[in-house]
């Protein structure tokens, strides 16, 4: 069933996604997969060459305590990555993505997904992620406001690169 | 001081629209309070014994008496009539409800003040010296610089969720510390290369709480463009390596301390080499223009005025006592700082009526052109008054309970909101403050005694400093019953030192005594005039020891 997700492309609008999570500890054969799968960038690792000459469509995810260098050599190879918030007080994510984004130039969408609630997509934007698989108990529906909270930011991040100070 | 333009004021307003949205989902129920917990402290909200506390951001406690007095017209309106100044030199409220916080900001917002990041896992309000821009022995006025990292740290969106709380402090004096730099996350300490440009000693990994430790130099000289950069590589490195899985081992002190600091210093170094000159790299243009908010008041051209000031303290010795303690030199010729002293016996430290608010705002009006501060030592400072004004602000602080003159002394306690108000406490602290301080009203020996700190914090999160007090009181619970462990020889200033637990813990009412000991056993053996802090330094915590823990004689 597909589920819904708030992406930035131009604009920020809510569409259909049907890529289904594989869990971290799956170690079966790339045959028990079909279509659309997020799998976990170990499993990438062990797989990719297989994967890459598969029919899937293949995104990697990571979680918080990995590493954005561990998947900076096959970014182009896959249709998105996704970050894990585990919990939505585990910022590690946010310097994950802003490393993908400005440190390896990764242009792609970056996913957000797990303990995702509405009051952090700003600053969730603002690092350099796309899409957010919003929790499913959160109203969806009030995410593209949540994108406009603020119309002004001091710092740089990926969303403005020039800081406040240099355009004030 | 800092004057917002539109884009500040943009930003303070939308985060009140923002909070007044997330709380009625929070009051509707859409948010739980696990979700709403780090929303409503990140805007310095704690729920606490009694009712919710709100702490209100003075950014390096500099303040306009049209800030003081709308934070009067606050604490009247939605409190019960006073406040509590707090050791970060912000304002708490401890009476607030809930659904009128919202309000509150929005009336901070209007005065060009907040609440924001004053609690939380988040960067908060940057500190510094007191009498920052006025002091002798200043490099330069590190105001500016803490305005830098206030915007920088401002709704930072990578460090908003950071392990743990995170706390900068600035020093720019060459002669002391008031800003306490060593006890912070990161400790700014502004100093001048071979060739004369400024940069930052820059410490990293100091701290109190469960694990008392003082900071490491991670750069001797960090030049002062790159101070942005480089502090986005430090909270990196923390936001990316510091423990999640246990809150009291998550503060950035146990990182460095696990990692070593050369391994730390190691990874911030290769993290800034990629932000390094970057578009976060400061301007000369932006630095002139912060500056420029905290340009010299129109001072007048003025002799020291050593004649009339003497003649007064012929006059009287309250004046003289009041002199020695609370007024502190001035940079400018003529003019001298004021301390307004919240240290009144049978007065919770740091606290203020409404009515002292008022009248602290209209001191400043009349005698310092129209600017306060708030110390971590919980006092108020009216930077710029004229010596010839002195003998007329000393009646009227007198008059309005702020002239207890006993500033730096044993009586100036730091001292949180302990069990009476606070959630976390394990034990009160306000009443054993009280106690000591009925023990030790006797002026002429409190002076004799010299400066001695005294802090005390009501469970090991320290925010009453207890660890860098000469004497440190920290209020631990023993099944259901509250105590007390004294410990001795901490410091705050350049000579920093966390003090040693002097042995088993007190009940609340033995602990006037056990000081009266200690400050015997420190009058016995000091040499003249020795500080109370040398004289521990000194001798080692042994006679002390002895005086307090002796069997008396059967």
């Amino acid at each position: 069933m597909p589920r819904k997700l708030l992406k930035i492309e131009t604009n920020p609008s809510i569409v259909e996604d049907n890529f289904l999570f594989i869990e971290k500890d799956f170690d079966g054969d790339i045959s028990e997969l079909s279509g659309e799968v997020m799998v976990p960038s170990g499993y990438w690792s062990k797989h990719s060459e297989a994967l890459k000459s598969s029919e899937l469509k293949v995104a990697v995810w990571l979680d918080s305590d990995e590493t954005a260098d561990t998947i900076k050599d096959f970014l182009n190879d896959v249709e998105f990555v996704a970050i894990n918030f585990p919990k939505f007080a585990d910022g590690r994510g946010y310097s994950i993505a802003r490393l993908l984004r400005e440190r390896f130039g990764y242009e792609g969408e970056i996913r957000a997904i797990g303990d995702v609630l509405l009051d952090q997509l700003h600053y969730m934007k603002r690092c350099g992620i796309s899409s957010f698989e919003v929790r499913e108990d959160k109203d969806i529906e009030k995410s593209v406001n949540m994108l406009r909270t603020f119309t002004e930011s001091y710092q740089v991040a990926f969303d403005q690169m020039q800081p406040l100070f240099r355009r004030r | 001081m800092y004057k917002y333009d539109h884009y500040d004021q943009t930003i303070v307003n939308e985060r009140v629209a923002q909070f007044r949205e997330q709380t009625d989902r929070f009051l509707s129920g859409e948010l739980t309070n696990e979700e709403f917990l780090p929303l409503r402290l990140q805007n310095g909200l704690y729920v606490q014994r009694h009712a919710p506390m709100l702490r209100i951001a003075i950014p390096y406690g500099l303040f306009s008496s049209t800030q003081m007095r709308r934070l009067a017209d606050i604490t009247d309106k939605y409190d019960k009539g006073y406040a509590h100044f707090s050791t970060r030199q912000n304002l708490q409220l401890n009476w607030p409800k809930l659904e009128s916080i919202p309000d509150i900001l929005a009336e901070l917002a209007d005065v060009e003040m907040h609440a924001i990041q004053t609690s939380g896992n988040c960067i908060r309000n940057t500190t510094t010296d007191q009498f920052a821009g006025v002091a002798l022995n200043e490099l330069e006025d590190p105001r500016p610089w803490c305005e830098i990292i206030r915007q920088w740290s401002t709704f930072h969106p990578e460090f908003a969720f950071l392990p743990r709380k995170f706390k900068i402090a600035v020093n720019s004096n060459t002669e002391t510390d008031r800003a306490a730099i060593q006890v912070h996350d990161i400790g700014l300490q502004l100093v001048k290369n071979e060739n004369g440009d400024t940069g930052f000693k820059v410490l990293v990994g100091g701290g109190l709480g469960r694990t008392p430790i003082l900071g490491e130099v991670v750069n001797e000289f960090l030049p002062w463009k790159h101070l942005l950069t480089y502090l986005d590589a430090i909270l990196r490195v923390y936001n990316l390596n510091g423990r999640r899985d246990n809150k009291y081992k998550a503060r950035i002190k146990i990182l460095v301390k696990a990692m070593g600091v050369d391994a730390f210093s190691k990874l911030v170094e290769e993290e800034w080499q990629h932000l390094k000159d970057g578009p976060a790299t400061l301007t000369e243009e932006e630095f002139t223009r912060i500056k420029g908010h905290f340009t010299d008041p129109e001072y007048q051209e003025l002799e020291n005025q050593d004649k009339l000031l003497s003649e007064k303290f012929a006059e009287s010795k309250a004046f003289k006592n009041w002199f020695d303690k609370n007024v502190n030199p001035h940079k400018k010729s003529g003019y001298a700082s004021v301390t307004l002293s919240l240290k009144k016996l049978g007065v919770p430290p740091g606290d203020i009526t409404s009515k002292q608010m008022r009248k602290a705002a209209e001191l400043a009006d009349k005698y310092s052109f129209g600017e306060l501060r708030s110390s971590h030592q919980q006092n108020l400072i009216l930077a710029d008054v004229k010596q010839s004004d002195l003998p007329a602000i000393w009646e009227e602080a007198k008059a309005n309970g702020f002239a207890t003159p006993n500033v730096g002394t044993l009586t100036d306690m730091i001292c949180c909101p302990g069990g009476d108000f606070c959630a976390l406490a394990n034990a009160k602290s306000i009443p054993i403050a009280e106690a000591i301080h009925a023990k030790f009203d006797d002026l002429d020996y409190l002076y004799d005694l010299g400066d001695i700190d005294l802090n005390i914090s009501g469970c090991m999160n320290a925010c009453g400093h207890h660890h860098i007090g000469n004497i440190g009181i920290l209020g631990v619970d023993k099944k259901g019953q509250e105590f007390y462990q004294v410990s001795l020889g901490g410091s705050s200033y350049d000579d920093a030192s966390i003090g040693k637990i002097l042995g088993p813990s007190f009940n609340a009412e033995d602990v006037p005594t056990v000081i009266t000991k200690i400050i015997e056993t420190f009058v016995s053996n000091r040499t003249e005039d020795e500080l109370f802090i040398d004289t521990v330094r000194r001798l080692g915590l042994d006679p002390f020891k002895e005086a307090v823990y002796a069997k008396k004689a059967a």
